[in-house]
């Protein structure tokens, strides 16, 4: 325990047991990102798998929410130390995106419109744990929150879940992303507080 | 990895050190710069950020990230809080914390939105409210470099009373070669203002801030809505997106 501030109370909640260390609840949805907010239409928008091999998979608006849709409800850590509970997103689960994609990868750098990375093992994406995402709340996905579409990877902090996705480079060796070269951790799990490298 | 933009062993920003608090100054009805002597602070760029921890008597304890306000000093860490009504920690520090009480924090935190005193490109700084504070940071190390880069200050507020770093400001701009501040008053402008109240506009950024020809670098930190409307007037008045560095707070 660190050092006691005098008459620092605090407010206490009854959904602690569901907010990593660190954070706290906000009922807002607070944006991170870098730099401005690109534009992209439906149109234009593209979704392409890149295997270590060099083969490409590419799906179009069309294509890729063609595939059956998750109606998901999750708790979202962002590692500006903000949590919101219990949000609703629809999207297609990475697994059947990559259902038929051929590789032995590892690891996923995820790219986004505008030149985001973001970097997390290729297991992360799997078993139901990742989606891409493209209504938030029953609404499209605003274009600050990362719409048209977005990676939802609500296990880790939420710098994974890419705004803008527009491809996924699977790697057999892991290569750092925008924050992670930055000094943030490569893996980002909010429930062991992995925030920046060597947490 | 490349993680050298940030000075500073990882090890030595990762730990929580004991901030007693020195100083304490109000610089508006809401906002008070907290002053904490950290032994052993790593050094920082200006546009870094810090956390902080309270630590209440029972363990519990909270946590909350703020900007650094000036440039390293030593040991001398600032921090400029505005309060955020029904808050859990701001109100309690800019109300209740006293000097001579301790808190924790660690740091310097993110290695982007910076401002390095090596940087030759003329900069343009936009602020909306309390957003103020990373980029008058790098004033402030503008000024102690003997930097003569040149400044460009849009800075947003709701009425003259808002202004953090008024005076400090004012001075500069009488004092200083290469800083220009302009006020972009959204309520009540003061009666000699240039311009009148209202929004910042695209034509504001036109007329106070850089031709995109001059390729400077632009730092725009604010509320969430205001960032997103300044980087994308700048990006429809042909800046480059890449130069644009944004730090967004609050929700909205």
């Amino acid at each position: 325990m660190g050092i006691v501030t005098r008459g620092f109370r605090g407010r206490r909640s009854d959904d602690d047991a569901r907010v990593p260390p660190g954070q706290y609840l906000t009922e807002d949805f607070p944006v991170l990102s870098a730099g401005p907010t690109p534009r992209i239409s439906r149109d234009e928008w593209r979704f392409t798998v890149r295997t270590e091999s060099g083969d490409e998979h590419e799906w179009t608006w069309d294509e890729l929410f063609g595939l059956p849709i998750d109606e998901v409800t999750v708790d979202i850590h962002c590692v500006t130390r903000w949590s919101k509970l219990d949000t609703q997103w629809r999207g297609v689960s990475l697994d059947r995106v990559l259902a038929d994609v051929d590789t032995a990868a590892d690891y996923a750098l995820v790219r986004s419109y505008g030149g985001y990375t973001t970097n997390l093992p290729l297991e992360d994406l799997l078993d139901g744990r990742a989606w891409v995402a493209f209504e938030f709340d029953g609404e499209d996905l605003a274009p600050e929150h990362g719409g048209p579409a977005r990676l939802l990877v609500p296990h880790l902090y939420f710098w994974k879940s890419a705004k803008w996705v527009r491809a996924l480079d699977l790697l057999l060796q892991d290569e750092p992303g925008f924050w992670e070269q930055l000094g943030y951790h490569d893996y980002g799990d909010p429930w062991r507080e992995q925030r920046y490298q060597g947490d | 990895m490349a993680g050298t933009a940030v000075s500073g062993g990882l090890a030595a920003r990762r730990t929580w050190r004991p901030a007693v608090l020195v100083d304490r100054r109000a610089e508006t009805r809401s906002a008070h710069t907290l002053v904490f002597d950290v032994d052993g602070w790593p050094s920082h760029f200006p546009g870094q950020h810090l956390d902080l921890r309270l630590t209440a008597e029972d363990g519990y304890q909270a946590a909350r990230s703020y900007s650094l306000a000036a440039p390293p000093d030593g040991q001398r860490v600032e921090i400029t809080v505005q309060r955020t009504e029904g808050g859990e920690v701001s109100p309690f520090l800019t109300d209740d914390f006293a000097i001579g009480d301790a808190a924790e924090v660690r740091g310097p935190l993110g290695g982007w939105f910076v401002w390095r005193p090596e940087q030759k490109e003329p900069i343009l700084l936009v602020a909306g409210g309390s957003g103020v504070v990373p980029l008058m940071s790098m004033i402030r190390a503008r000024k102690r470099g003997n930097s003569d880069v040149e400044f460009r200050l849009l800075y947003s507020v709701r009425s003259p009373e808002d202004r953090l770093f008024a005076e400090e400001l004012e001075d500069l701009v009488q004092n200083e070669a290469g800083v220009a501040v302009t006020w972009i008053y959204t309520r009540t402008a003061p009666p000699d203002s240039r311009r009148s109240a209202s929004r910042l506009s695209v034509e504001d950024l036109r007329m106070y801030g850089w031709s995109p020809e001059d390729e400077p670098t632009t730092y725009v930190c604010g509320p969430t809505s205001f960032v997103e409307s300044v980087a994308t007037a700048l990006i429809s008045i042909g800046h480059d997106p890449s130069r644009i560095k944004t730090e967004r707070f609050g929700g909205s």
